[in-house]
């Protein structure tokens, strides 16, 4: 017998005993595999969140991955005394034009997630963070408001919340004076790891353009990393060195 | 002298009696908080518990959640809101934080604490109350109650070992 066939034959047995040792049933298995973490299990740096937005696919007059995050994340609607230059913005309808050729993109525009974020390097109070699992969050508990992340950000990805409000969105708790962004739907991916979807992405799918994949930077074998391992990407600004975990592809 | 020693007794004997006269009226009526009872058969800690350390509760939930992702429904203040804020009646509306109607408020303001919580959350039922047990009877929370100091331990740990 050839190592080969050995080599096959060992890696069936293990993947068999691995499958009889989850389940207990047919269909009833002691490991969620459908699902992300348990829900009183913290956030490792095992996984860092990313997406892959191929702009080839994004619809110029399209904006539902725009409408999605409102809808899911309850801003858009409750800022009636602000400006529009000071109403929240976690995610915008970005075009483009090539000044030398002509071309035209079309892409999203929101938090970047960098892995080294300038606006959790300004905070003074420590309210910026960036998750263990590569989320940048704001914790508005600590937040007073000084807005210097807003500065730092070269994505503009951030925004300040000036008025009172209610009735706030249980996945996004917001109010005045505080500084927020794009939490990547951190409340998805807590409850659904590697099979989350954030609003954005699931829109998009609905729409049937399918720009964007979420998944894990970290796990080789993810459909995000696959296809930025296949195609390549683009990190906007990749010049600053922040190494997003949004990659673009297409411009 | 034995006159004067009388009048001494019956002069504290009269303001005795004037001072329970103002006295115990003001004992029967000392106004309580009147706190709108909660949906469901029990709390997800004892009543006594919860008096006294309800914000220790919310507070470690708060960090747990905003910076390890931990979601476990227990001390989520979201289902508090669930179970102690009924839902909004048809046409008409949901009591609101500040009202001494809304379970919160209902003590907070009577021991003139401000609490900032709404500002930022939502201060009603955002989803079905909590269930305690399951189809059987069997209960869905942890079994054992938390143990702040020993959760401190296991935080401080885990950092080390990172």
């Amino acid at each position: 017998m050839s190592k080969d066939v050995n080599a096959t034959r060992r890696k069936f047995l293990g993947q068999a005993a691995a499958l009889t040792g989850l389940s207990v049933a047919p269909g009833v298995f002691l490991v969620d595999l459908a699902h992300g973490k348990p829900a009183d299990e913290p956030v490792s740096a095992k996984n860092r969140w990313g997406m892959l937005i191929d702009t080839n696919k994004c619809a110029k007059d399209c904006n539902a991955c725009v409408t999605a995050c409102q809808e899911e994340n309850g801003w858009g609607s409750n800022e009636v005394k602000s400006r529009p230059d000071q109403q929240a913005q976690w995610i915008r309808k970005v075009n483009l034009k090539h000044k030398a050729t002509g071309a035209t993109y079309s892409l999203p525009m929101l938090c970047q997630h960098c892995e080294t974020p300038p606006c959790a390097d300004v905070c003074p109070t420590g309210a910026s963070f960036r998750r263990a699992d590569g989320i940048v969050l704001v914790d508005k508990h600590i937040c007073i408001g000084c807005r210097y992340c807003m500065m730092a950000c070269p994505y503009k990805a951030r925004s300040f919340i000036h008025e009172a409000l209610e009735d706030q969105s249980v996945n996004a708790p917001r109010g005045k004076g505080t500084v927020e962004s794009c939490t990547l739907c951190v409340h998805r991916v807590d409850r659904d790891g590697a099979n989350a979807t954030p609003a954005c992405a699931e829109a998009c799918n609905e729409e049937g353009h399918e720009a964007f994949i979420f998944g894990d930077l970290n796990d080789p074998d993810s459909r995000l990393s696959q296809t930025l391992k296949k195609f390549g990407s683009r990190q906007i600004r990749a010049d600053l060195g922040l190494n997003p975990g949004i990659h673009y592809k297409g411009i | 002298m034995k006159s004067l020693h009388h009048n001494n007794k019956r002069i504290a004997t009269l303001l005795v009696a004037v001072l329970l006269s103002f006295a115990l009226p003001a004992m029967a009526e000392t106004p309580v908080p009147a706190i709108p009872k909660g949906k469901g058969v029990k709390c997800v800690e004892p009543t006594d518990v919860m008096r006294k350390r309800h914000f220790e509760f919310i507070l470690h939930q708060r960090d747990a959640t905003m910076h390890e992702g931990i979601r476990t429904p227990q001390h989520s203040l979201a289902q508090c809101l669930n179970c102690h804020v009924p839902k909004a009646e048809a046409g008409q509306e949901r009591v609101r934080y500040g009202s001494d109607e809304h379970f919160c408020s209902a003590c907070h303001n009577y021991t003139a604490v401000t609490i900032d919580c709404f500002e930022c959350h939502n201060d009603g039922p955002t989803g079905q109350p909590l269930e305690l047990t399951d189809a059987e009877g069997r209960p869905t929370l942890l079994a054992q109650p938390l143990d702040l100091v020993d959760e401190a331990v296991r935080v401080a740990t885990r950092e080390e070992e990172q």
